[in-house]
C-alpha cells in the first residue's frame, strides 16, 4: 500500500506562480495595501488640515463636563458633574432600551399581522391587509410626528392629569406609575421571581425531553405560572408585604414622585414598532406561503387541527425563510431608532451627535464614535440571528 | 456594511481635507472668480434671517451679508444663502461650505480657541430668556421650579438653561429637539411650561405661535448672548473684511451718513467722512477691495441702525428697542473702531 510515490501529488515548485490559491493571497494582500494607504492619507490628510485649522483633535473631550441636562436617563446623569462620556452613555443606553423594546413588541405584532393576514377570517386578513399597505406605504419620519402628536395633543396638562387604576397619572407630560420600594426582604421576591424564571426555562427543556423519549406531555404553562408569579406572591405574604409605593401627586407645575415614562418614548415606541410590524408581518406571510400546501395536508391527515399545525408544521419550517429578512428588519429598527431627533427622545444620536459634538466641536472623533457604535449592534444583531439561523435550519441527515 | 462605513469614512475625510485646502489660498479671490458669498444664516427667524414668499432672505444678519456681497460686488444681491440649523452650523462652516456664518451665533471662549474659527465682531448684544403661557399666572424666571422647559440642542442655550437651574438650586425637566420649529411646536402643544432662546429669538418665534398675546416673555436675562459674524481660521485678510464691513455699518451712523444721504456725503470737508466714502486716503486696497468699498455699503444696504430699525425695531413686526444695540455716543454698546 505504501509503495505509492509521493512526488506526484506534490506539485513541483515551477507552478508556485500558477497556484490559484498562492495568487489569490497575492491580490488581496495588494487589495488590503492599496485600502490601507488610502485610509491612511486620508486620516492624515484630515489631521494635518485640523492641526492647521487650530481645530483640537483627539478624544479629550470625553472626561470633560458636560454642562446640560438629559430628561429620560437610565443611569444618573446632571449637569454638575456628568462628563460627556457618561452623556454617551445616556444617549447609547436610550437607544437600546427603545431599540430592544421595539424588536420584542414588533415581532410579536409582525408574526400576529403576517398570519392574521393568510386567515380565512374575510375581514381579519383584509384588517391586516389594510394595515401592512397604509404603514408600508408612509414615510416613518411622517408616523413618527402623527403618533407624537397622536399621542401628546388629546392629553391635559399636569394640573387635569387622567387618573388611572392603582395611582397611576396620566398627562402631557408623560404617564407617571407609582413606584415601588423595597422594604426588608424585599429583595427576597425579587430572587425568587428571578429562581423561577430560571426554573422555568429548565423544566421547560425537560419536558420537551421527556415528550420527545416517552410522548408524555408536561402541564408546562401551569407550572411557570405558579414559578414566576404565585411563588414570588407567597413570598411576598410570608415576608410581610415589603413593598410599598411612592405615588405621583402633583407639585407646582409637574408632579413629583412615581416613575415617569415620557411621551417622546412612547411616540418613538410606538412608530417604530408598527412600522417595522408591517414588514415583519409581510416577512411572516412569505415565510408560511413557502412551506409546501402538502405539510398542512399531512398534518391534516394525521388528525392535528389547524393551531397545532400552525404551530409545530409550517411555523417551525417557515422560519428557515423568515429569519434573514427578519434579522435585516431588526437592523433597520435599531437604525431608524436615531429618527428619534425629531422628536425630542434623547437618543445617541441626540445626545451624542447632537449636543455634544456641538458643545465640543469635534465632530470626526464624535461621528466616528456614532458609526461603530451602530455598525456593533448591528453586527451582534446579526451574530445572534444566525446562531438561531443555524438551529432552525434544515437538517439534513 | 463594514465596507460602506470605510468608503463613507474615506470620502468624509477626502471632502474635509478639500474644503481646508482651499482655505489656505485666500477666500478673497475665490469668491471674486466664483461672484458670489455664500453665507450661513439661520432657516428662519424673524427679524435676522427669514426668507419670504419670493425666496428672498431678509434681516439682520442677512443684510451684513448683502453687504459684504455690496463691498466686494458693487451688488447685494450676489449672495448664496445657506440655511443651517444651529446644530450643523459649525461643521458647515469648518467644512468650507459657507465663507461666513452670519447667524444667531454666540461668541464665546470655547468657540474662540478650539473649533478653528475667529468670531468677527458683535452685530447683536442679546441675553438668553423664558417665554410661558400667560395662563401659568407666572412672572418671573425664579418660579419655574419643577417645569418643563422646551430647548433647541446644540446651541450655547442649552448650557445656559441647565447654569440658571443648577445656580438657583432649582429642579426642572429638559426637553431637546434638534431644530427651532419642533421645540416651538412642542411649546405650543403643551408639552412643556416653558420656551427658552435668546430674548430676540422669543420675541421672533412668539409671531409664530397661534395666538402670540397668550404668552409673555419673563423680565429674567439669564446670560450673555453676543451674536456675531464667525470666518474659519487662517485667513486674516477675509477676517479683516468682514470685521471692518460691520465697522463701516456703525461708523456710518455715527457720522450720521445713511442710505439717502450718501451721495450728499461725497462732497462733504469732513476729512472723516472723506475717508470714509473713498474721497480721501486709500483704505479698500490693503483689503482687496475698490477705495469706495464703504460708499457702496452705506449705498446698497444701510447704516446700521436703519438696518437694525427696519429688521428687528421700529420699523418691523419685532418692534425691540435699541436698548444695549444702541450706539456708544447714546448709551448702548455699539462701538466701532474708527475709519483712519
Amino acid at each position: 500500500m505504501s509503495t505509492i510515490p509521493t512526488e506526484t501529488v506534490q506539485p513541483g515548485k515551477a507552478s508556485l506562480l500558477y497556484d490559484p490559491k498562492i495568487r489569490g493571497y497575492v491580490y488581496q494582500l495588494a487589495l488590503l495595501a492599496v485600502v490601507g494607504f488610502l485610509l491612511y492619507s486620508a486620516a492624515s490628510n484630515a489631521i494635518t488640515n485640523l492641526r492647521a485649522q487650530k481645530i483640537a483633535s483627539g478624544f479629550g473631550f470625553w472626561h470633560n463636563a458636560a454642562g446640560f441636562d438629559v430628561n429620560q436617563k437610565l443611569i444618573p446623569f446632571s449637569a454638575s458633574g456628568s462628563t460627556y462620556g457618561q452623556a454617551f452613555y445616556v444617549g447609547l443606553l436610550n437607544t437600546l432600551l427603545v431599540a430592544s423594546i421595539g424588536i420584542v413588541l414588533s415581532t410579536f405584532l409582525g408574526f400576529f399581522v403576517g398570519v392574521a393576514r393568510l386567515s380565512s377570517n374575510w375581514v381579519l386578513s383584509k384588517l391586516a391587509m389594510i394595515y401592512v399597505e397604509v404603514i408600508r406605504n408612509l414615510p416613518l419620519l411622517l408616523q413618527l410626528f402623527f403618533w407624537y402628536n397622536a399621542v401628546l395633543k388629546p392629553l391635559p396638562n399636569p394640573r387635569q392629569s387622567i387618573e388611572l387604576p392603582a395611582g397611576a397619572l396620566l398627562n402631557n407630560r408623560g404617564l407617571y406609575l407609582p413606584d415601588p420600594q423595597l422594604g426588608p426582604g424585599g429583595s427576597l421576591i425579587v430572587w425568587t421571581f428571578l429562581i423561577g424564571i430560571v426554573a422555568t426555562i429548565i423544566f421547560r427543556a425537560w419536558a420537551r425531553k421527556q415528550q420527545e423519549a416517552t410522548g408524555k406531555q408536561y402541564p408546562v404553562g401551569w407550572i411557570a405560572l405558579g414559578l414566576i408569579v404565585v411563588l414570588p406572591f407567597f413570598v411576598y405574604l410570608v415576608t410581610g408585604r415589603p413593598v410599598s409605593f411612592v405615588y405621583p401627586e402633583i407639585a407646582g407645575f409637574n408632579l413629583r414622585g412615581g416613575i415617569q415614562i415620557f411621551p417622546e418614548f412612547v411616540a418613538l415606541l410606538l412608530g417604530l414598532t408598527t412600522y417595522t410590524a408591517g414588514f415583519i408581518a409581510e416577512v411572516v406571510r412569505a415565510g408560511i406561503l413557502a412551506v409546501s400546501k402538502g405539510q398542512t395536508e399531512a398534518a391534516n391527515a394525521l388528525g392535528l387541527r389547524a393551531g397545532p399545525t400552525l404551530k409545530l408544521v409550517v411555523i417551525p419550517q417557515a422560519m428557515r425563510v423568515i429569519i434573514p429578512p427578519l434579522t435585516s428588519n431588526y437592523l433597520n429598527l435599531t437604525k431608524n431608532s436615531s429618527l428619534a431627533v425629531a422628536i425630542g427622545y434623547p437618543d445617541l444620536v441626540q445626545v451624542f451627535t447632537g449636543t455634544v459634538l456641538n458643545q465640543t466641536g469635534q465632530a470626526v472623533e464624535v461621528v466616528a464614535i456614532t458609526m461603530a457604535v451602530y455598525l456593533t449592534i448591528s453586527l451582534v444583531t446579526s451574530f445572534f440571528m444566525n446562531i438561531y439561523n443555524k438551529r432552525m435550519a434544515l437538517v439534513e441527515r | 456594511m463594514k465596507k460602506t462605513v470605510t468608503t463613507t469614512l474615506v470620502l468624509a475625510s477626502l471632502a474635509l481635507g478639500a474644503g481646508f485646502a482651499q482655505a489656505q489660498t485666500g477666500l478673497l479671490p475665490q469668491i471674486k472668480a466664483r461672484g458670489v458669498v455664500t453665507c450661513g444664516t439661520s432657516p428662519g427667524l424673524a427679524g435676522f434671517a427669514m426668507p419670504d414668499a419670493q425666496g428672498n432672505y431678509t434681516g439682520i444678519d442677512v443684510d451684513l451679508c448683502r453687504a459684504l456681497a455690496a463691498a466686494i460686488f458693487n451688488d447685494p444681491q450676489k449672495v448664496k444663502f445657506v440655511p443651517l440649523s444651529s446644530k450643523d452650523r459649525f461643521t458647515a462652516l469648518q467644512a468650507g461650505e459657507v465663507d461666513l456664518l452670519s447667524r444667531t451665533t454666540t461668541w464665546t471662549l470655547s468657540r474662540d480657541t478650539s473649533l478653528g474659527l475667529n468670531f468677527a465682531g458683535i452685530n447683536y448684544f442679546d441675553g438668553q430668556g423664558f417665554m410661558v403661557h400667560k395662563k401659568l399666572g407666572i412672572d418671573s424666571a425664579l418660579k419655574l421650579a419643577g417645569a418643563s422647559v422646551c430647548v433647541a440642542q446644540g446651541t450655547t442655550t442649552e448650557l445656559n438653561l441647565a447654569d440658571f437651574f443648577r445656580a438657583n438650586k432649582m429642579k426642572y425637566e429638559v426637553v431637546a429637539f434638534s431644530g427651532g420649529d419642533e421645540t416651538i411646536k412642542a411649546y405650543e402643544s403643551g408639552r412643556c411650561d416653558a420656551f427658552t432662546t435668546d430674548s430676540s429669538g422669543l420675541y421672533a418665534e412668539r409671531l409664530k405661535l397661534q395666538v402670540p398675546a397668550d404668552h409673555i416673555v419673563l423680565p429674567e436675562i439669564i446670560s450673555k448672548e453676543p451674536l456675531g459674524p464667525v470666518v474659519r481660521h487662517g485667513d486674516d485678510n477675509w477676517l479683516d473684511i468682514v470685521k471692518w464691513t460691520h465697522n463701516a455699518m456703525l461708523n456710518a451712523e455715527e457720522l450720521g451718513i445713511t442710505k439717502a444721504n450718501i451721495d450728499e456725503m461725497l462732497k462733504s470737508e469732513n476729512p472723516e467722512i472723506k475717508r470714509f466714502v473713498g474721497t480721501e486716503g486709500k483704505f479698500g486696497e490693503p483689503m482687496g477691495l475698490s477705495n469706495d468699498w464703504a460708499y457702496r455699503i452705506v449705498k446698497l444696504v444701510g447704516n446700521y441702525g436703519e438696518v437694525f430699525e427696519k429688521n428687528v425695531g421700529a420699523g418691523s413686526p419685532l418692534k425691540i428697542a435699541r436698548g444695549q444695540n444702541a450706539l456708544w455716543t447714546k448709551g448702548g454698546l455699539q462701538y466701532a473702531p474708527p475709519i483712519r
